[in-house]
Formats: structure tokens, C-alpha cells, sequence
């Protein structure tokens, strides 16, 4: 698809590759959706980072003189029958979600990438033992696995669970780029790099995945809506992450109940994360558009 | 072509008996059934539990690999163990998989058969008015979870109810099982009864499967608009209509074949989220509940069940594709 002008910008001179860039990036720039997207998701992103300094409550804190009080006053969104202040809540679970759908996706495309492009370029044995790898894990069940270990990381690092989650998501990704690098393997850059006796690995990282930026960061940002909707699948029937801390997932699932006597509990949260992923899908669209005019997906 | 089709079964199969046998192992490692005694009043003495997990296979003092040789040689006469609360799980997959049917037959048909309709109209009015709403919707849609969505359905069903004064105990729309207690399921009120029992979360599978089929269907039929074969029917005197049916539309939907495959295989497999939520006992339910209950047997017993259907459905795609598209059989 789009590997041909970016093949060409490799063994082009430099200042080629920083116009293609640019044209890239002037191209993304002119999709007023695309940018709404990205203000959106960096105004989300300060807001959830920045609030809790200058915020009244934070998302430990208990007020017992507010049970379940409707927003206003000093809460702005309302507070719980514990007495937890819900824009607290909020702000702590978007940093869980934000933290989580990136750190996941950049884990997953690596992953995919480096995978992917080993198959494909060594082929062999090593191509037999990464396929079949790829197809276990697609028939393995993510969501029962995940649920299954949710006990061993409880009282542990998130980290973990952002790991699993991550080591889920990338086996389509990289089907596509050993198919990919099938055929990048027998051009002429790469066999002259092969020749001067380049290492292998070498000329994955240095000459094949280089290739193949534009498939690379549109998965990237596609990955990171899915990993925060597949967080809050899991964490809404309690397998993500774990009490004390709370993630968007945690708070739909814990509050979905009381969606209809005490609003202010469910659609705060609810409302952010969908407001996250919509703007965080624009901007994906708006790459993929930018990449690869010619696909034109939704315009 | 056959030969092909009987080495991918085998390999198929091979990936089946390894993610089962990891599912098995995992849960027995991990889960820890009990739990289930710690927390009774008077605590029941140590050789009745040990005796009770010994009879449902569930002990972790005896080694794993002795669980699952016993497991295995079970499985091999067909009886997949017994679950924490000593039913077999035979029986309960072979009840939760037609509760499971029930719940998403409907909502899946009409949500596929929409989004098709929906996408092959989008691409064939591309960028005007109609196509723009329809890609909106999937676009918005598709950046809603399932929990959230179906939350929002219920809600929204019960305040219909309110609003139309159905407080009593007949209601409008039901948002939570199969059907009213009591009632004889084929008499004429029964059916009526399961009807609005089931709306609301057909409504929830429809909604999620136009927004998904719009958005691919689109695209596959936007690859075939331009292509020259739909410009030789038009040539030879087709209607415009009849064109982009018989010959645009039946072409765009061969690459959507995959999906189809997967989607009827896991028909019985449900829908995880809109069971949960709309308190349906099917098999995403059992899903859910046999982690949180620690029930290693229904945990493999799943596992398997999926991974089995996974294989069909990816079986049935292979073939569907031979089938559809005269280029693979060479």
C-alpha cells in the first residue's frame, strides 16, 4: 500500500525523508477533525494530570460531611455514598486510562513490529516457531487468561496488568508486517545491506521497520482506544485494576448500578471516557488519512 | 484443496488442545477453590473439605499434573468435570448455550444484515448527506463500550416504562432475564413476555453490529464501485440498481465472509457484557462467574468450548471463501 514513497525516502537524500514529513504533517493539520481530536486529548491529558495539584479533593479522600451529594459546592461533580469526591474519581481513573492505553500500545506495537518483521525476515525455523506463537495466542481466550491471573497481580503493580493486556493485542499487527517484510526483504537496499554483512537484526530495525512508520504509528494509536476499552471491560467485572486505586473501567463498573437514582456517579465518568476514546479514534483516522490519502477512509 | 483443508484442521486442532491445556493448568495454578470454605461459620472441618475438592477434582494439595491427567481421562469418555457447586458442566454449557442463542440470534441477524444494507448504501452515496450520517454513527458508536451502551439502553428502557406509566408488574420493555417467572413460555402471553424481555438487549447487539458492519461493508464495497466488471453490467443493460446488487454488492461481500464465519460460530458463545448486565444465564455469564466463584472445571470447560468454536469458525471462513471466490480453488 504506502510502502513505496516511504521506501523511496530511505535511500534518498535526507532532506526527502524530512519533506515527506512535513507533508505528512501538513496534511494532518488541514483535517479540522483530526486536530479537534488531538487539542481534546492533550486538554484531557492536563486535566487529569494537573487537577489533582490544585483540586479540593483528592481521589483518597473522604468528605463525611457529603454522602451522595448532587455536584456543586466544592464537589464539583458530586460525591459517593462513602463519600469520595466523584471529580476525584474521575481525574484518577483518566491518568489509569491514559497511562494504561499508551504504555500498552507502545508495548504492543514493538511487540508486533519486532515479531512480525524477525518471521518474516529470517523465515525458517524461526518464521514456524513465531507463527505458531501468533496463532496460539489468538485462539487463547485474552479476556478469561486476564481474569484468571487478575489474582496475582491484586496488591501488585499495574504494570503487570498493562503487560497482559499489551501481550493480547498485537498478533494481528504482526501478521501484517511479516507479510509486509516478505516482500521488503528481497529489495535492493536491504540485499546491499546484506551484503556488506550487516547483522540481521541490524537491518530489521536500521532498513525494514523504518519502512513500514506509517502502519507502525497508525496502529500505535488505534491500539490505544482498544487497550482503554478493553481495560474497561475487564476492570468493570473487577479483573483490572485494583481497589484502592481506581480506573474508568472500575468506576463504570462500580457505579453502573446507581446510574439511574444518582446520575452524577455513572455519566461523569462514562461521559470522559467516551469523549477520550472518540477523540483519541479522530486523531488515528486523521493519520491514517494523512499517511494514505488515497485510502480515504472517512473524510 | 482438500489436502490443504485437512492439515489446517490438524494445526487447528493442535492450537485447541495447547490453549486448553494452558487455560487448565492456569486456572488450576491461580484460581484457588478453597476459598470457598475459609470464610464459613463454623469453619467445616479440614478432611471435609479436602474430601469435597478431592470428589470435584479441585484439591490443590495433589499436584497438577495429577488434576489433569484425571481431567484429561475424564474428558476423553466426554464429561467435562464437575463445577464448585457439584453440577456437571456438560449440562450447564449444553443449558447456557441456548440461553445464549436465544439472546443474540435476532439482535445478530438484524445487526449484521443492517450494517451490510447500511455500508454498501454509504459507499454508493458517498460524501453526501446519508453516507456522512451513517460513518458518524459507526464512528461514535464504535467509541462507546459495550458496558456503557448497554447501561444507557437500560436506562433508557426503564424510563420509557415510567413515562408510559408501565410501573406495575406488566411493563413495557423488561430489562433484567429471559422472561417473567410462572409464565407458560409458548402460550400467547409468554412469547409476548420473552419479545419484551428480549428487545432491549437485541437492541444493544443490533446497534453495536450495524455501527461494525457499516464501517467494513463500506469500505469492501467503495474497493468494488470502480472496478470494471460493474461497468460491463451496466454496459450490457443493467439497471443501475440491479448492477450494484448482483454484481457490486455480491462481490463486496466476500472479504466480509470471515466475519460472518466467526460471528455464527460464536453465536452460542454470547455476549459477555449485554448478559451480565441484562441478567441473562448464558455463557458469557458462566464466563464471568467461573472466575470470580474460582471454578477451575467451568473455566477449561469454557475454554474449550470457545477454542473448539474458534476452530470451526475459522474452518468455516477457509471454506466460505473457496466457496465464494472461484480465484482460491486453483
Amino acid at each position: 500500500m504506502s510502502d513505496t514513497p516511504a521506501t523511496r525516502s530511505v535511500d534518498a537524500p535526507q532532506e526527502e525523508a524530512t519533506s515527506r514529513l512535513r507533508l505528512v504533517g501538513r496534511r494532518f493539520i488541514r483535517q479540522r477533525l483530526a486536530m479537534l481530536g488531538l487539542v481534546v486529548v492533550a486538554l484531557l491529558f492536563a486535566l487529569a494530570y494537573l487537577t489533582p495539584l490544585f483540586g479540593p479533593w483528592q481521589y483518597t479522600d473522604l468528605d463525611f460531611n457529603a454522602f451522595l451529594e448532587p455536584p456543586g459546592g466544592s464537589h464539583w461533580f458530586g460525591t459517593t455514598q462513602n463519600g469520595f469526591d466523584v471529580f476525584a474519581l474521575t481525574m484518577r481513573g483518566m491518568q489509569k486510562s491514559l497511562v494504561i492505553g499508551l504504555v500498552g500500545a507502545l508495548i504492543a506495537t514493538a511487540l508486533a513490529a519486532t515479531v512480525g518483521a524477525f518471521a518474516g525476515y529470517f523465515g525458517g525455523k524461526v518464521n514456524t516457531v513465531l507463527v505458531t506463537l501468533i496463532d496460539l495466542l489468538m485462539v487463547l481466550p485474552a479476556f478469561l487468561i486476564i481474569a484468571i491471573l487478575s489474582p496475582s497481580f491484586r496488591g501488585r503493580t499495574w504494570l503487570i496488568f498493562v503487560l497482559l493486556l499489551a501481550a493480547f493485542q498485537w498478533m494481528l499487527t504482526a501478521r501484517i508486517v511479516r507479510g509486509m517484510t516478505l516482500s521488503l526483504r528481497e529489495r535492493e537496499f536491504v540485499l546491499a545491506a546484506k551484503f556488506m554483512g550487516v547483522p540481521g537484526w541490524r537491518i530489521i530495525f536500521r532498513h525494514i521497520l523504518p519502512n513500514m512508520a506509517s502502519l507502525l504509528i497508525i496502529d500505535a494509536t488505534i491500539n490505544v482506544s482498544s487497550l482503554i476499552l478493553a481495560e474497561v471491560g475487564l476492570s468493570f467485572f473487577g479483573f483490572g485494576v485494583q481497589p484502592p486505586d481506581v480506573s474508568l473501567g472500575s468506576l463504570i463498573g462500580d457505579y453502573a448500578g446507581a446510574a439511574l437514582t444518582f446520575p452524577w456517579e455513572f455519566y461523569f465518568p462514562a461521559g470522559f471516557l467516551i469523549v477520550l476514546v472518540l477523540a483519541i479514534n479522530l486523531v488515528g483516522d486523521g493519520l491514517r488519512d494523512a499517511f494514505d490519502p488515497n485510502q480515504g477512509s472517512s473524510k | 484443496m482438500a489436502g490443504f483443508l485437512l492439515r489446517r484442521l490438524v494445526y487447528l486442532l493442535c492450537l485447541v488442545v495447547i490453549s486448553t491445556a494452558a487455560a487448565y493448568i492456569l486456572a488450576a495454578t491461580q484460581l484457588n477453590p478453597r476459598a470457598r470454605y475459609e470464610g464459613r461459620n463454623p469453619p467445616p472441618p479440614a478432611a471435609v473439605v479436602d474430601a469435597t475438592l478431592d470428589a470435584l477434582n479441585m484439591n490443590d494439595k495433589v499436584p497438577v499434573l495429577t488434576r489433569f491427567r484425571r481431567w484429561v481421562g475424564d474428558l476423553s469418555r466426554g464429561d467435562l468435570g464437575q463445577t464448585v457447586d457439584n453440577q456437571s458442566v456438560n449440562t450447564e454449557l449444553g443449558r447456557r448455550m441456548w440461553v445464549s442463542l436465544r439472546l443474540v440470534l435476532v439482535g445478530s441477524i438484524l445487526g449484521t444484515l443492517l450494517g451490510v444494507a447500511a455500508g454498501a448504501y454509504g459507499a454508493v452515496k458517498q460524501y453526501r448527506a446519508a453516507d456522512r450520517l451513517i460513518t458518524v454513527f459507526s464512528f461514535v458508536i464504535l467509541s462507546i463500550p459495550v458496558v456503557v451502551l448497554a447501561v444507557l439502553f437500560k436506562n433508557a428502557g426503564i424510563g420509557l416504562n415510567n413515562v408510559l406509566g408501565f410501573t406495575g408488574d406488566t411493563r413495557l420493555l423488561y430489562t433484567t432475564g429471559e422472561m417473567t417467572p410462572g409464565l407458560d413460555p409458548w402460550s400467547w402471553v409468554g412469547i409476548v413476555n420473552r419479545l419484551a424481555h428480549l428487545a432491549l438487549p437485541s437492541l444493544v447487539l443490533i446497534v453495536v453490529g450495524t455501527a461494525f458492519y457499516g464501517r467494513y461493508q463500506r469500505n469492501a464495497m467503495l474497493d468494488v464501485l470502480g472496478s470494471d466488471f460493474l461497468r460491463t453490467a451496466r454496459a450490457k443493460g443493467l439497471s443501475r440498481t440491479r448492477a450494484l446488487i448482483k454484481h457490486g454488492l455480491r462481490t463486496a461481500l466476500i472479504p466480509m465472509a470471515t466475519f460472518f464465519a466467526y460471528e455464527f460460530a460464536l453465536l452460542f458463545v454470547g455476549a459477555t457484557f449485554t448478559e451480565k448486565l441484562f441478567g441473562w444465564h448464558g455463557m458469557g455469564e458462566f464466563f464471568v462467574d467461573s472466575v470470580t466463584k474460582n471454578d477451575v472445571n467451568s473455566v477449561a470447560g469454557v475454554t474449550l468450548f470457545v477454542g473448539v468454536l474458534v476452530l470451526l469458525a475459522g474452518f468455516l471462513s477457509d471454506i466460505a471463501y473457496a466457496a465464494l471466490d472461484p480465484r482460491v480453488r486453483v
